[in-house]
C-alpha cells in the first residue's frame, strides 16, 4: 500500500478552481519534488495535505496510509504523521518556542497513546535537534518565530519536523529566501530525516534545492495539472529550458511515480 | 426612563442607608462631617447618565434604581477562604461584607516601619494621621461613586510604609461579599501611604461567597507614593455575574516615584474600573496595565484618567481585552497634560480580541494637552483570533481548543509579563489561566444562552 495516494484531486479557493485533477502516488522511502511556475497550484496542494479548510476539495480523494485524509482535521492529519513546513511560517508573540514544541510533541504522543514527555526527557532531544540545524538556543527562549530572520524561520520549521518525526514531510518552498549556507543547513536537516519509512514531497520553484535534496521523482505542475513527471534529470532539463517548455509540449500522463 | 416618583423612592433608600451608617458607627466629628459633605455632593450630583461624556458607554441605571442596604456582618469559616487564597500569601487582610475580619487575617512578621491594619482601627487609634490624608485626593466632584463611597466610609485597609523601608512581600487584601436575601452594598475605603524611598505592593481582590445575589462593591483607594517610592497596585475583580463593582484607584505620585497599576477584570456583571494617577512631582513614572476578559453579558468598563502635572514624567497605558458572548468592553483613556508638564512622555495602547459576533468594544482615547513640548501617542486595535496562527498551531498537532487557548493566553500574557515577578504576579497568572480555560470549556456562556443577570443594559 502506498503511503500517500492522491486521485483526481480538484480544489477550489474562493470559487476559483486551482487544482484541476491531480494524480500522485508516493511510497514510503521516496522523495518527490513538485515543481512549477508561480500560481500553478503547488502551495495549494501542500496546504490541502495539511488540511487547511479554506481550500475546498470539490472532487477526488486523498488517502494517507489507507485512511481518508480529507476526513481529517489539521491536528488529526498532524498526529497521523503529516507535516507541512510552511512557506511563510507564522510569528506568534507570547508563545514560547520551547513550550510550543513540547506541547505539540505531547499532543501527538497522546494521540498515539504514548506517555507525555516531561521537560527532563524533552530537553536532551531538543538540544540534539538544535545542533542538527545549527541553531542558537537563545532563539528558543523567544516567542515562536517572533523577530526571526527568514532563514531562522525556515530552520525552525525543519527543527519542528525533526522533532515531531512525521511520516510524510511536505516542504513548501523551504528554499526560498535562503542564502547558500542556510540552504545547506536546511537540506542537511531534511536529508537526516530520509528513511525507508518516511516519504517527502518537496515543493519548489527552483531546481537549486534539488542539488541538496535529491529527489527520486520530479513532477511539473502547470495550471493545476501535473503535465510531466520524471526522474531527477527532469529538474535539470526544466532549469535549462524553463517552464514554457513543458507548457508547449503535450501533457503526458503522470504515472511515473507509481 | 424612571419616573420622578421612582427616583425619589430610590434616593430615599440611599438616604435611609446613609442615616443608618452615620448613627451606627462611632466616628470622630471630622469623619462624620466628611461623610455628610460627600453625601450632600452625591445628592446634588446624582448618578451619571450616558449623556455624561465620562459614562457614555456605561449605563448605571440598574444601580441607581436598586435599593441597596449596607451589607450586614457575616461569619465566614477559615476553610471557606482556602479557595481564594493566593499561593505564598504571607500578609493578608480579609474583609467580609466590608468589615475587617481579624480572625481570618494574618500580617506575618512585618518589618519595622510597616503598618498594615484596618482603617476603622486606625481612625480609632490615630485619627489625626488619617484625617490628614483621607479624602484629600479622590475626586468627589467629578465622580458620584467616589462621593458615595466617602459618604459611607466605615472600613477598609490602611497601609503605611515608613521612609526608606522596603516591603518585599505583597499585601493581599481580600474583599468577600456573602449571599443575602436583598440587595446589599459595601464601600471599602483604602488608604495606602508609602513614604519617600519606600517600596510596597498591594493586591485588592474582590470575590463572592455563596450564591448570586445583587451586590454593589464601590471601593475607593487612595495611594500616596512619596519621592522615589516604588509602588505596585493590583486590582482583581472576580465576583459573580450579579455583582456591580465600581472601583477607583487614585494615585498621588511624588518626585521620581515609580508606580504601577495592574487591573484584572474577570468577574462581575457591571464593572467600572477607574484609575486616576496624578504625576505631581518631577521625573515620575507610571505604568497603567490591565486585562479584561468578558463572557456572557458582562459589561467591563475601564476609565483611565492620567494626569501629568509636573515636567519630565512618563506614563504608559496598556490594556488588553478579550470579549466573548455578548459581553461589552470599554476602554476610555484620558490623558491630561498640564501646562507646566513639559517633556511629558505619555503612551497609550488598547488591544482587543473579539471572539464572537455579538461581543462589543468601545475604545476611546482622549488627549488634553496644555504644554507644548510633549510626546503623546495612542493607539487601539480590534481584531479576532488570526486564522493563520490557529492553522499553524493545529498543523503541529494541537487541537483547535488548545490552539485557541494558547493564542488567548499569549495575548493575555502580554499584560501579565508587565507585572513584577513574585507572589502577586503568580496569583494573577493562575487566575488568568483558569479563567481562559473556563471560557473555552463553557461555550454556553459564550453564546449568551444563559441569562446571567436580571437587569438589562438599556433603560
Amino acid at each position: 500500500m502506498s503511503l500517500l495516494e492522491i486521485k483526481n484531486l480538484h480544489v477550489t479557493v474562493n470559487g476559483q478552481e486551482i487544482l484541476k485533477g491531480i494524480d500522485l502516488t508516493v511510497n514510503a522511502g521516496e522523495v518527490h519534488s513538485i515543481m512549477g511556475p508561480n500560481g500553478s497550484g503547488k502551495s495549494t496542494l501542500a496546504q490541502v495535505l495539511a488540511r487547511r479548510d479554506a481550500y475546498q476539495v470539490t472532487e477526488g480523494s486523498i488517502t494517507f496510509d489507507g485512511k481518508d485524509l480529507l476526513e481529517m482535521k489539521p491536528e488529526e492529519a498532524a498526529c497521523e504523521g503529516v507535516f507541512l513546513a510552511f512557506q511563510y511560517p507564522v510569528e506568534i508573540p507570547g508563545i514560547g518556542n520551547t513550550y510550543f514544541l513540547r506541547s505539540a510533541l505531547n499532543a501527538q504522543r497522546k494521540y498515539r497513546g504514548q506517555d507525555e514527555m516531561d521537560a527532563m526527557d524533552f530537553l536532551p532531544l531538543f538540544r540534539e535537534k538544535l545542533r542538527l540545524l545549527e541553531m542558537d538556543d537563545k532563539l528558543m527562549n523567544r516567542s515562536l518565530n517572533e523577530g526571526f530572520s527568514g532563514g531562522e524561520k525556515k530552520r525552525n520549521e525543519i527543527l519542528q519536523m525533526a522533532l515531531l518525526e512525521p511520516r510524510l514531510c511536505v516542504l513548501d518552498e523551504t528554499d526560498s529566501g535562503l542564502d547558500i549556507d542556510a540552504l545547506r543547513i536546511v537540506a542537511n536537516g531534511v536529508n537526516s530525516l530520509r528513511s525507508p519509512e518516511r516519504a517527502m514531497v518537496v515543493v519548489t520553484h527552483y531546481q537549486r534545492l534539488l542539488n541538496y535534496i535529491v529527489p527520486d521523482f520530479v513532477h511539473v505542475l502547470v495550471d493545476g495539472r501535473i503535465v510531466r513527471s520524471g526522474g531527477k534529470e527532469l529538474a535539470l532539463e526544466l532549469e535549462e529550458k524553463g517552464y514554457g517548455w513543458t507548457e508547449k509540449d503535450a501533457p503526458q500522463p503522470a504515472g511515473v511515480g507509481r | 426612563m424612571a419616573t420622578a416618583t421612582e427616583q425619589r423612592t430610590s434616593l430615599q433608600s440611599w438616604l435611609d442607608a446613609f442615616t443608618e451608617t452615620q448613627e451606627n458607627a462611632a466616628a470622630p466629628a471630622w469623619l462624620k462631617k466628611l461623610r455628610e459633605d460627600a453625601f450632600a455632593r452625591f445628592c446634588d450630583k446624582g448618578f451619571p447618565t450616558t449623556r455624561d461624556e465620562d459614562w457614555r458607554f456605561t449605563n448605571v441605571a440598574p444601580v441607581a434604581r436598586t435599593a441597596f442596604c449596607p451589607a450586614a456582618p457575616a461569619k465566614i469559616a477559615k476553610k471557606d477562604l482556602a479557595q481564594f487564597a493566593p499561593d505564598g500569601a504571607k500578609i493578608q487582610l480579609v474583609f467580609v461584607n466590608g468589615r475587617y475580619a481579624s480572625d481570618l487575617s494574618s500580617t506575618g512578621n512585618l518589618p519595622k516601619g510597616v503598618t498594615v491594619s484596618s482603617l476603622r482601627d486606625q481612625i480609632a487609634q490615630h485619627p489625626e494621621t488619617i484625617e490628614k490624608h483621607l479624602g484629600r485626593y479622590a475626586d468627589q466632584d467629578r465622580d458620584a461613586f467616589v462621593a458615595l463611597n466617602t459618604a459611607f466610609i466605615t472600613d477598609g485597609a490602611y497601609v503605611h510604609v515608613a521612609r526608606g523601608v522596603v516591603l518585599d512581600q505583597p499585601i493581599f487584601l481580600l474583599y468577600l461579599s456573602t449571599q443575602e436575601k436583598g440587595a446589599t452594598m459595601t464601600h471599602p475605603r483604602n488608604l495606602i501611604i508609602a513614604e519617600d524611598q519606600s517600596q510596597v505592593s498591594i493586591v485588592e481582590d474582590y470575590v463572592s461567597v455563596g450564591g448570586e445575589s445583587a451586590v454593589l462593591s464601590n471601593a475607593v483607594t487612595e495611594l500616596i507614593a512619596g519621592e522615589s517610592t516604588t509602588a505596585h497596585h493590583y486590582l482583581i475583580e472576580r465576583e459573580h455575574l450579579q455583582a456591580f463593582n465600581f472601583s477607583t484607584l487614585r494615585i498621588q505620585q511624588g518626585r521620581s516615584a515609580n508606580v504601577a497599576s495592574h487591573s484584572l477584570l474577570l468577574g462581575g456583571g457591571l464593572v467600572r474600573n477607574n484609575v486616576h494617577p496624578v504625576l505631581a512631582g518631577e521625573g515620575g513614572e507610571c505604568l497603567i496595565n490591565g486585562l479584561f476578559l468578558g463572557t456572557g453579558r458582562q459589561h467591563l468598563d475601564n476609565y483611565m484618567h492620567v494626569e501629568h502635572a509636573s515636567p519630565h514624567c512618563g506614563s504608559r497605558q496598556f490594556y488588553n481585552g478579550i470579549l466573548d458572548g455578548q459581553s461589552h468592553g470599554v476602554f476610555h483613556g484620558r490623558i491630561v497634560v498640564h501646562k507646566v508638564a513639559q517633556k511629558t512622555d505619555a503612551k497609550q495602547t488598547n488591544r482587543n480580541l473579539l471572539l464572537s459576533d455579538d461581543a462589543q468594544i468601545d475604545t476611546k482615547p482622549q488627549l488634553e494637552i496644555y504644554a507644548d513640548d510633549v510626546k503623546c501617542t495612542h493607539g487601539a486595535t480590534i481584531g479576532q483570533i488570526e486564522e493563520n496562527a490557529l492553522f499553524y498551531l493545529r498543523s503541529r498537532g494541537l487541537s483547535e481548543a488548545e490552539a485557541r487557548k494558547l493564542l488567548l493566553m499569549a495575548f493575555a500574557e502580554e499584560c501579565v509579563e508587565r507585572m513584577h515577578e513574585g507572589a502577586a504576579r503568580d496569583h494573577v497568572e493562575k487566575l488568568v489561566r483558569e479563567h481562559l480555560l473556563f471560557m473555552e470549556t463553557h461555550p454556553q456562556q459564550a453564546t449568551g444562552a444563559v441569562t446571567e443577570r436580571n437587569w438589562s443594559e438599556t433603560d
